[in-house]
This record gives structure tokens, C-alpha cells and sequence, in this order.
């Protein structure tokens, strides 16, 4: 057993762990490293709760850390790299799924004992009740979309923003009232976790499925904001700090894949993206595209002193991020050089291609993020997209009038000839007809990804 | 939590925030999957809170299931967190001989 003033010096040691593990994410060299100290920090944390004098029976204790750190490592064991968004939607949720029920558990404890609350305990434990079941049902729905277990289409019915706000007054209500009175009814409290768990599920169901990466972000850092919340109840700094780190991480990410699709953050929350397909600003009437042929393709790849491969999400979903790495190895043994050009949202999630990538065992310091590559594809002798679509349609720069006008695009239309992968020619997410497409120095190869490069590796070996 | 307490832990929260948002903004964008699922496994801190309920005999029966399941939650965001952010942390690999 140790005393209260020791056990606050080891949090504290924790939460430096964390910080510094978060400082060593900043490289691709040393984040391994930075994660085990943040896991590290936590091992910490729980060794010290454990020791505490406040801890008096540990059965539970020990059933809950089996059971749990069990399912944890079973799910991370068995992910696929594809399904990390899922993962990590899930991993979010049980995090609010937690703070949710510490809260309820608090306030329960307090109603017992018939003590009254003073403000802002009462106000961090509704706090954390709402935060931490809008993340649980939240993270469901966003799971349940990115699984494809129900349609990846934003849901929207009349009256959704009204029906929304008039909840979120109830729920502020409950609450005041619940703060002000402390003999307030229990039913006001188990109504205040229904419409919090209920107002999780309105909020993201009108979010496509385009948008999920934000949505990810958001509720990681409101998972973050749960913690901190439930730190505030229990007076804990240490669950402060990590839950402001974790909040404003999401925050920031939130921020940066909005910045990447050219939308506000409020626009991807309540505009219903991706109810149904835009309409086409120009229609590909009277343009014709080239396309081209394996053997013709190869030959140009062979012959390339530079390539620059867009890979988007058509790559992951084909799984054919192994046959890339082959033709990147055969077209480096005859002297060119390839680079990965990476848009920020070329995955479900911010920085998703770059694992995928990784998996293939495609180095990092070959993915290149947009604002490094951009320069480059005016240099550049042939540029594969892969399973791209909107993340290289030129008319985000040229054309006003199309919706994803402005919004930042790799200029793969500006390398010297343009080889599109592509199913069909189908729009792509936006529904946004492509000018890259007809472009003059573009050829399409019509084809699954999988297949066909394939076939290009075959062929680039012989040439 | 008295007055005082109260304003140390908003300072606390604060300053937390600020740091977090310096920390953040210089991870290179072809790590933030690994960022994201490694703060993730951050958040599980709550675990912290799960167990000083279920370690506690007062609060009730009802008190032990909740924080039965809190910890569960907790740890699954813990050790799934950190587990899979080891695991993506481990394909990231600079090209041979550390050049282009």
C-alpha cells in the first residue's frame, strides 16, 4: 500500500510517458519506441490504482483486466489493415463506453449515500454521461457504416436538424435540473443516458460514408474529452491530462482531413454529403478518352526514368498493394525511380494508404505526402492512378463551378503521360465526371487493379 | 472539489490541450493512422476510474457490475490500442541503405 502523495508523484510519472511517447510519434524511427512508453505509462497507471489504499477488493479488478485485455489483443491480433478504421471506430467507442459507465457509477454512488454533489462534479459527471454515450453509439454507427453492415448512405428525414436540437435541449435540461436539485428523480438520470446514447446515433447516421475519416477523428477526440470529463468527477489529474492530449489530437485530425476535402468541419457534421450522387457539373458529352493496353502500358513503365503511383481506396479494396510493390522493384532494377504520391484522404482514415503501403513493405520514405510531391509530377515520365478519382480531378483547380472546386488534388494531369487504372468509367465518391480522364496526355487501362497489374508486372519482366 | 482544487484542474486541462495540439500538429501525416490508434489506447485511462468503482465494496452491487464492465471496455481500448499500433509501427521500414 502506498500513500496518497506517492501515488500522485507515480501518475505523474504516467503522464510524462504518455507525453513523451506522443513527442516520439513525431518520426517514423522512433514511434515504435514512443508507443511502448506510452504503454508503459499505462502499465504504470494500473500497477499504482492497484496498490492504492482506496482498492479493497481485487476479484472484479483481475476478472475485468483478463476479460478485457484478452478481446483487446485477440481484435488487434486479427485485424486486417483494411478494417483499421472499424478498429479503431470500435476502440473509441468501448473508451466513451467506459467513461459513460464510470460516471453513471459516480453519481449512482453519490445518490446512495445521500451526499449532494457540489456544481462541478455534478456538471464533469453530465459532461461526461453525454460525451461518453454520444462516443459508444456514435462509434457504432460509424463501425456499422465502415463495416458495410448498413448502408454506407448519408440517412436523412425531414426535420432531422430540428428533431436534433430540440433532443439536445432536453438533455440540457435534464441536466440543469439534475444539478440544481439534487433530489431531482433517478428516472432524470437514466433519461438523461437514454437521449445521450440516442443523440449519438441521430448525429452520425446523416454522415456519408466518404466522411467517416472525420467522424473518426471527432470521436476519438470526444473520447479523449470523456476521460478528461470522468477525471474531473473522480479528481484525477492524471486521466485530465491524457483525456486533453487524446481530445485535442482528434481535434487536429478532424481539422486536417476537412482541410484535405476543402469542407468546414460543420459542413461534413450537418450537410449531408453523399445523400445522393451530386450532379455532374460538365458531363463527359462529346469527350472521348484514350485508352490504352497492358503490353503498351508496360512498355512506357519500363522505359520510365521517373514514376509517380496515386494509389486511392480502389488499390486497398482490390488488395493489390503486393503486385505495386513488384512492379515498383522491377521498374527500380532497370534504373527508374518510383514514389508513392499519398492525398490525405486516399484512405478511410487519416493516413490509412500509408499502412496499407507498409504492409507491402513499400518503404516510407517512398510515400510522399501531397505538398512534397506536387512539384514533381511536371518532372515526371509516367504517373499511375490507381483506383483514384477525385483526389486528381483537375477541376478542383480549374473549373469554379464544380462542387470540389478548391478543393487540394495531386496534379497527376500535369506529368508527362497519365496512366489511369480503372474499373469503368464510373464517377468516382462526389460523382464528379473527371477531365483527367480525356486529358491529352492520358490512357485508361480498363481492368480490375488486381488483375491487370498483374498482368503489367508479367509483362514489364519480358520487356 | 473546493474552489481552488477546481481552478488547478481547469489550468491543468488547458494546458493539457495546448500541449496535445504542439505534439500532434508535428506527426507526419504518413503516421497518423499509428497516432490515432496510439491515442486511442491513451483514452483508456479511464480504466483508472473503472477500477477505483469496482475495487470499492460501496457502491452496491450495481456499482461492481458497472465497473465489471468499465474495466472491460477500458481495456480493450488499452491493450487493442497500444497491440495493433505495435503491430502497424512494425511494417514501417526506410527503403535499403536509408536513401533513394
Amino acid at each position: 500500500m502506498i500513500s496518497t502523495s506517492v501515488e500522485r508523484l507515480l501518475y505523474l510519472v504516467a503522464t510524462v510517458l504518455f507525453i513523451t511517447g506522443l513527442k516520439q510519434l513525431q518520426s517514423p524511427e522512433t514511434a515504435r519506441r514512443g508507443n511502448q512508453v506510452s504503454a508503459l505509462g499505462m502499465l504504470l497507471a494500473i500497477i499504482v490504482t492497484l496498490l492504492s489504499t482506496k482498492t479493497v477488493t481485487y476479484a472484479t479488478i483481475a476478472a475485468g483486466l483478463l476479460v478485457g485485455g484478452a478481446l483487446g489483443l485477440y481484435m488487434a491480433r486479427s485485424v486486417k489493415m483494411t478494417s483499421m478504421p472499424q478498429m479503431v471506430a470500435l476502440l473509441n467507442g468501448v473508451g466513451g463506453g467506459s467513461s459513460l459507465l464510470v460516471a453513471t457509477a459516480e453519481f449512482l454512488h453519490l445518490q446512495q449515500t445521500g451526499a449532494t454533489a457540489s456544481v462541478d462534479v455534478a456538471l464533469s459527471t453530465h459532461l461526461g454521461v453525454l460525451i461518453g454515450a454520444v462516443t459508444l453509439t456514435g462509434s457504432a454507427i460509424a463501425w456499422a457504416k465502415l463495416q458495410e453492415v448498413m448502408t454506407g448512405k448519408a440517412i436523412v428525414f425531414g426535420g432531422q436538424k430540428t428533431v436534433n436540437a430540440l433532443l439536445f435541449a432536453v438533455i440540457v435540461a435534464l441536466a440543469s435540473w439534475l444539478i440544481v436539485v439534487p433530489t431531482a428523480p433517478l428516472w432524470a438520470f437514466y433519461a438523461l443516458i437514454g437521449l445521450s446514447l440516442l443523440i449519438g446515433v441521430l448525429l452520425v447516421i446523416p454522415i456519408g460514408g466518404a466522411d467517416m475519416p472525420v467522424v473518426i477523428s471527432l470521436l476519438n477526440s470526444y473520447s479523449g474529452i470523456a476521460a478528461a470529463m470522468t477525471g474531473f468527477v473522480i479528481k484525477s489529474e492524471v486521466l485530465v491530462v491524457s483525456g486533453a492530449l487524446v481530445g485535442s489530437s482528434g481535434i487536429i485530425l478532424s481539422q486536417i482531413m476537412c482541410k484535405a476535402m476543402n469542407r468546414s468541419l460543420s459542413n461534413v457534421l450537418f450537410g449531408a454529403f453523399g445523400a445522393a450522387a451530386g450532379k455532374s457539373s460538365k458531363t463527359a458529352e462529346g469527350l472521348v478518352a484514350k485508352t490504352t493496353n497492358v503490353e503498351e502500358a508496360a512498355l512506357q513503365l519500363a522505359y520510365a526514368q521517373t514514376v509517380i503511383v496515386v494509389p486511392g481506396y480502389g488499390l486497398a479494396v482490390a488488395q493489390a498493394q503486393h503486385q505495386v510493390r513488384e512492379l515498383m522493384d522491377l521498374v527500380e532494377k532497370r534504373g527508374g525511380s518510383v514514389k508513392f504520391a499519398i492525398h490525405p484522404v486516399a484512405g478511410r482514415m487519416p493516413g490509412h494508404m500509408n499502412v496499407l503501403l507498409a504492409e507491402a513493405n513499400i518503404p516510407y520514405d517512398k510515400l510522399l505526402d501531397m505538398d512534397d510531391i506536387n512539384p514533381e509530377f511536371e518532372r515526371t515520365d509516367v504517373c499511375l492512378v490507381i483506383g483514384a478519382n477525385d483526389v486528381v480531378n483537375p477541376a478542383a483547380r480549374t473549373d469554379p463551378s464544380s462542387p470540389i472546386f478548391g478543393m487540394p488534388i495531386l496534379n497527376a494531369d500535369l506529368a508527362k503521360r497519365c496512366i489511369v487504372m480503372k474499373r469503368g468509367m464510373s464517377a468516382g465518391f462526389a460523382g464528379i465526371e473527371n477531365e483527367l480522364f480525356y486529358g491529352e496526355r492520358t490512357q485508361m487501362l480498363f481492368g480490375d487493379a488486381k488483375g491487370t497489374l498483374s498482368k503489367l508486372v508479367a509483362e514489364v519482366k519480358q520487356v | 472539489m473546493s474552489g481552488m482544487d477546481l481552478i488547478g484542474f481547469i489550468v491543468v486541462f488547458i494546458l493539457a490541450t495546448y500541449l496535445g495540439a504542439s505534439l500532434i500538429g508535428r506527426v507526419p501525416p504518413t503516421l497518423h493512422t499509428p497516432l490515432m490508434s496510439g491515442a486511442n489506447a491513451v483514452s483508456g485511462i479511464t480504466v483508472v476510474g473503472a477500477m477505483a468503482v469496482a475495487g470499492h465494496t460501496d457502491y452496491g452491487r450495481l456499482g461492481t457490475v458497472l465497473g465489471f464492465i468499465a474495466i472491460v471496455f477500458a481495456m480493450m481500448n488499452v491493450v487493442g490500442g497500444y497491440a495493433v499500433t505495435d503491430r502497424m509501427l512494425e511494417m514501417f521500414k526506410k527503403a535499403p541503405g536509408g536513401d533513394k
